[in-house]
């Protein structure tokens, strides 16, 4: 089919995944933990608005990224007592959290910025973009140059440590201690409190990582692809996060792949647009827009039966004898 | 030489029950020390207040001597206290080494200690003769394997105290052997172990000693050569047991039940049921025994509606029942109650209760469409009137219909339960663990109300893992093992050997 | 007799005290940050309730949002019975509108209104319904959750009306993006003829028609046997099925009504106000809904007092941001995440204490 680029959709899919990579694995760790984490929209838009006002006051990205770390981290300790220590229903924490950063972030960001609710482009104070050595060298070989220059090379800092992640994140789940009391807290609390593992602080844990992790997704959004905080600008990628975890039936590696889906075909959706295809012709962009959703759905339909969630996951561990 | 533990004067509350009041006795080294009472006597409380789940409200707890305040169960392992519990408290997808590491994994990366902590349990297999495979998946496991898993853990971790509790519920005569020769190996290395159990045989096979509680209290402390059966049980329970309850002499009617050739695999084509053939007639208690765990429960799930058979047939009073032509079993248990067949479930709390709805409430469960009227509305006088009928003649207590059925005991629960499906008059009654969770008092109760329906002329199934509850009530026994019926004898052939026998897998030859 | 310590809080203290208890909280963190926002928070307040329930037009405002609001409730409330959290709202609200509006865009010239407005309801109630049929449907027999799929279904909504509206809808010629205006038999009659007192508001029969839907709702819940069913499986959903509910018909059922409740929130909001189906009409609505649902703990007397609580805080919350720029409406969206969490994720949270204060006076 003309007008498709298949090299931009490939570079396009690696750019777009890292938001959803940061926040499902995120999720990842909360869940096999044995907590629903519906809170992660909330999570993303909070460090998206306050990655992207410290980040433009300060002039200096990394400040804004760290900031946003902390404000996530905040509302997921919030979400560990709701969820953990008043053993209150996860589902309602998760979207209280998500409906109230949704409203929190436009005010404070009218307040500050006084521009709509969003805050002022970041110009410069970007992150650069990074090149590996020997870019100059191979530009001029035909496929090489590519693969050096666009494929591996030329990204965001932040979406290298997305890929980093996922080896880092599949070794502490499966051969570290933390991630050994992880999967046990999530699948039989019950065992793990006998052998005296302290659940309630395995799962607050498990939390604090999932806010430390969301919180990149939402810097991402704001400093890496738009260059400013857009109020609601997460757009359900935290529901998009769950589902690709669905679909990777909480396993790591599984995990990503489903991210990468999901970003595969953000990108050809970019691309779609105004162009004529057969049968259907020009699909409009309000259409396309739901793409995304409506895989997720059939994501959901198809692979639910047979996804094998963490068998304690979203009730609250109380110690029966 | 210093007991091992001792309890003075220990007392436990919760809210307005008191689960242990002023509890003392000792426990010697090396011995084997068994702690019976009927179910809320207080025994589990105790032993979790030993293994510091629970802290006691008062009193002292020794250990070799020292007076220990045990607040976690990290404690409790450090002090080589270790217990395994009646319901497994394994990762079912983790591996037995995986599961032996958790919380004692030696340091930050587990690969370091991996082949080490193998090495050490196959040691430890082979001195106790425990025969388990450390990188064998849990879920893999049979339960017997799995108790043994869970024995491991706490001689890995240098439990000096073994305690079990109720070990023997889901094992085999031929199981239940096998760890009492490993509780043995045990004993003669100096360990010394406590064994929680309401099962009188195994106290008088295994135990030195024996301490009876009874309403929170210690009721007796006796050396179990000292002692019989029947002084146990009276002391369990405050007075004489009864002998046999009255029953119509057997005088069978036309056959109610015929269950032909039942086959059920599971999705992952496990066979659970096969060539199942059984059949009960109209005043005549028919039960079904066996250790837990084969076959009878999902049986009953197919009996009751609640499950499709995969194959086979089952007729009621000669017709047969409707499981053709669906993809599940969604609504079936209504149009079962319809035909005549009432169900008291194996598991009151999870099945036959919903226990934030009253006990008035609890009464037209499964029954709404018989209390309405024609605007879809409960006919609320008509209900409150049998309710009330309902809870005096059962005696259930406490006798008020609003109140929230979770907060009665198990006992008067299942009394309700018991009440609501008789009073339906159903032609065929199923009856799955009928006194599991109740007191003494209410268990003959119950025993008295299933002799009366069958002497009225119902066709009775009960599955029960209780043999002394069996020999009882049934007019016929039926066995079941791994799935399949491996033998049938009426009542006046009752031999527990036998019995044990083929509940273990050996056919009748 | 000695009195004996209670290890329950009584119906009272779990039906008000609670709730009442988690409502300051919320608010409280609210004024807090309205604080921070540099304004003062009892000024704030005082704007609100002098808007909203004191001016008898805010009244009429504050009573015609809480018209909408109630059947937000209800259909949040009714799934929640069933032990499902029905989050699609807004979108099962949003496309209820475009049923109702293809009944008006056809009918409103040729039917008087006693025949237009309740085809029009019908309309509403039936693609509400129609939209919370497949996240029903998934979730009854494909276990898929339903909170993920009704939330999804929102973002395709919006997408899907997007289209339709500017493709299908829009006059020739016109920028804004709506239908065409309705004609007067498709308009709901007014309470301001027979009570003046109300002045020039929107507030319509779509007031007492939700009561009459509250009333409904009561007596189905709780006195039917449908309702005790919808009740058990949201209980106990293993002894709904031993008690021969058929569980996968009730979740439909349970969704397909819930949906159709939203539907009809569009009613109001449309045939009540600007008799045109907008973009993004409901703004909001359905996610108010949950709210509500969690606030008034799903009982009719409940649902009623919140849909009026956040009637005024919306009416209020207009006029407080007109006055105060620093307290946009958007501020009111995270006070009702405030309410979410504190009523219903953290509705046990002066639990004990309050239970430590009932024993200590009945010692005494």
């Amino acid at each position: 089919m003309e007008g498709f680029d298949i090299a931009n959709i490939v570079v396009s899919t690696i750019r777009n995944a890292p938001v959803l990579m940061f926040a499902a694995l995120a999720g990842l760790f909360a869940e096999r933990s044995g907590v629903v984490d519906i809170g992660l929209e909330g999570k993303i838009l909070a460090s998206a608005f306050v990655s992207a006002a410290v980040g433009y006051t300060t002039q200096n990205p990394w400040l804004g990224i760290a900031a946003g770390i902390a404000v996530s981290v905040a509302l997921a300790m919030v979400q560990a007592f709701v969820s953990i220590t008043q053993k209150g229903n996860q589902l309602v924490a998760g979207i209280a959290i998500n409906i109230a950063m949704s409203g929190l972030t436009f005010v404070v960001a009218q307040y500050i910025f006084q521009q709509g609710g969003r805050t002022p482009d970041l110009g410069a104070a970007r992150l650069a973009s990074v090149t590996l050595p020997g870019a100059e060298l191979v530009a001029g070989v035909p496929v090489l140059g590519w693969i050096w220059n666009s494929l591996l090379g030329g990204h965001s800092p932040l979406v290298y440590l997305a890929f980093i992640l996922l080896p880092v994140v599949h070794w502490v789940v499966y051969h570290s201690r933390f991630g050994l009391r992880l999967r046990a807290c999530g699948e039989n609390p019950h065992a793990a409190d006998a052998a005296g593992v302290s659940v309630e602080r395995t799962r607050y844990l498990a939390m604090l990582v999932a806010g430390v992790l969301c919180s990149f997704s939402g810097a991402y959004l704001s400093i890496v692809q738009s260059g400013f905080f857009l109020r609601d600008m997460s757009a359900g990628a935290g529901y998009l996060a769950l589902t690709a975890l669905v679909f990777g039936n909480w396993r790591p590696l599984q995990t990503v792949l489903g991210c990468l889906m999901f970003g595969f075909f953000s990108a050809v959706q970019i691309q779609i647009e105004g162009v004529d295809l057969p049968v259907v012709g020009r699909i409009p962009g309000s259409l396309i827009q739901m793409i995304p959703y409506v895989v997720t759905v059939i994501v959901l339909a198809g692979l639910m039966a047979k996804s094998v969630a963490p068998k304690a996951v979203g009730k609250p561990f109380v110690k029966s004898r | 030489m210093q007991p091992a533990v001792e309890f003075r004067n220990i007392s436990k509350a919760f809210g307005p029950v008191q689960a242990n009041a002023d509890v003392s006795f000792t426990i010697a080294k090396g011995s084997i020390h068994g702690v019976i009472g009927e179910n809320g006597a207080g025994k589990s409380t105790l032993m979790s207040i030993l293994y510091g789940y629970y802290h006691a409200d008062s009193g002292q707890l020794l250990i070799d001597g020292q007076a220990r305040n045990i607040r976690t169960s990290q404690e409790a392992i450090d002090l080589g206290i270790g217990m395994v519990h009646q319901h497994f408290m394994l990762v079912e997808n983790m591996t037995v080494l995986d599961n032996v590491m958790l919380g004692a994994e030696g340091g930050f990366k587990l690969a370091a200690q991996r082949k080490d902590v193998e090495n050490k349990l196959r040691d430890i297999c082979t001195r106790y003769r425990l025969d388990v495979d450390p990188l064998a998946t849990i879920h893999d496991l049979s339960v017997g394997a799995q108790q043994r898993v869970e024995i491991l853990k706490q001689i890995y971790r240098s439990a000096n105290i073994l305690i079990l509790d109720e070990p023997t519920a889901v094992l085999t005569a031929q199981e239940t052997a096998s760890l009492f020769e490993i509780l043995r190996l045990f004993k003669d290395q100096g360990k010394t172990i406590i064994l929680i159990t309401h099962k009188l045989g195994e106290i008088m096979d295994i135990t030195d000693q024996v301490t009876v509680m009874r309403a929170g209290r210690v009721a007796g402390a006796v050396t179990t050569s000292e002692t019989s059966k029947e002084q146990l049980a009276s002391m369990m329970v405050g007075r004489p047991i009864e002998g046999n309850l009255p029953r119509q002499p057997f005088n069978p009617g036309a056959p109610v039940l015929k269950v032909s050739n039942l086959q059920l695999q599971d999705a992952s084509k496990v066979q659970l049921l096969a060539d199942i053939n059984l059949s009960v007639r109209a005043g005549e208690i028919v039960a079904l025994a066996g250790v837990s765990g084969n076959g009878q429960s999902e049986l009953m799930e197919i009996l009751a509606g609640m499950r499709l058979p995969t194959s086979g047939q089952v007729e009621l009073e000669g017709k047969a029942l409707p499981y053709t032509g669906r993809s599940n079993a969604d609504g079936l248990p209504s149009t079962f109650r319809q035909l005549g067949i009432g169900h008291v479930p194996e598991d009151r709390l999870r099945d036959g209760v919903i226990k934030d709805y009253s006990v008035m409430q609890n009464t037209v469960f499964g029954y709404e469409s018989r209390v309405k009227n024609r605007w879809g509305l409960f006919d609320f006088d008509a209900i409150a009137k049998r309710c009330a009928h309902l809870l005096q003649a059962f005696d259930v207590r406490p006798n008020n219909p609003d109140l929230r059925i979770g907060l009665l005991s198990g006992g008067n629960q299942q009394k309700v339960v018991i009440a609501r499906e008789v009073s339906a008059q159903p032609k065929l009654m199923l009856v799955g663990q009928p006194t599991r969770g109740v007191d003494i008092g209410t268990i003959e109760a119950i025993h008295t109300q299933l002799l009366r329906l069958r002497d009225e002329g119902v066709a009775i199934l009960l599955v029960s893992t209780e043999l002394e509850e069996v020999r009882a009530l049934a007019d016929r026994i039926v066995v079941m093992s791994g799935g399949r019926v491996t033998g049938e004898l009426p009542i006046d052939e009752f031999d527990t050997t036998r019995i044990g026998l083929l509940m273990g897998g050996m056919h009748k030859s | 007799m000695k009195q004996m310590k209670t290890t329950e809080l009584p119906r009272w203290a779990t039906g008000i005290v609670l709730p009442l208890l988690n409502l300051l909280s919320a608010l409280l963190v609210a004024a807090l940050v309205i604080h921070l926002l540099g304004e003062s928070p009892v000024e704030s307040m005082k704007i609100l309730v002098d808007s909203a329930v004191i001016n008898p037009e805010g009244l009429g405002y504050t009573l015609f949002y809480a018209s909408t609001f109630v059947f937000t409730g209800l259909a949040v409330s009714i799934a929640m019975k069933a032990g499902l959290f029905n989050i699609g709202a807004e979108g099962q609200m949003y496309f209820g509108g475009l049923g109702l509006t293809l009944a008006v865009l056809a009918f409103d010239a040729s039917l008087s209104p006693w025949l237009m407005i309740p085809l029009a309801m019908l309309g509403a109630a039936v693609f509400g319904a129609l939209w919370a049929f497949l996240p029903g449907y998934l979730q009854a027999k494909r276990g898929s959750h339903v909170v993920v799929t009704t939330i999804m279904f929102n973002f395709i909504a919006a997408s899907l009306m997007n289209f339709i509206i500017v493709k299908y809808l829009l006059p020739e010629g016109e920028q804004n993006p709506a239908s065409r205006v309705f004609a007067e038999s498709a308009a709901l009659p007014t309470l301001n003829t027979w009570f003046p007192f109300f002045g020039d508001t929107p507030l319509n029969i779509g007031f007492p028609i939700a009561i009459i839907a509250l009333v409904i709702y009561g007596v189905v819940v709780s006195r039917s046997t449908w309702g005790y069913q919808l009740r058990a499986t949201g209980l106990n959903q293993h002894a709904a099925h031993y008690a021969g509910v058929r569980i996968s018909r009730m979740i439909i059922v349970a969704m397909l009504i819930s949906g159709a409740l939203a539907g009809l929130a569009s009613v109001n909001s449309i045939m009540g106000s600007t008799h045109y189906l907008s973009l993004n009409f409901p703004a909001g609505a359905g996610f108010i809904g949950i709210a509500i649902a969690l606030m008034g703990r799903q009982h009719p007397v409940g649902i009623f007092l919140s849909s009026v609580l956040f009637g005024a805080l919306i009416q209020g919350g207009f006029d407080l941001s007109l006055e105060k720029p620093n307290i946009p409406v958007e501020t009111f969206i995270f006070i009702q995440g405030l309410i979410i969490l504190f009523c219903g994720a953290m509705e046990n949270l002066y639990g004990p204490a309050l239970l430590k204060l009932i024993n200590a006076t009945r010692k005494g």
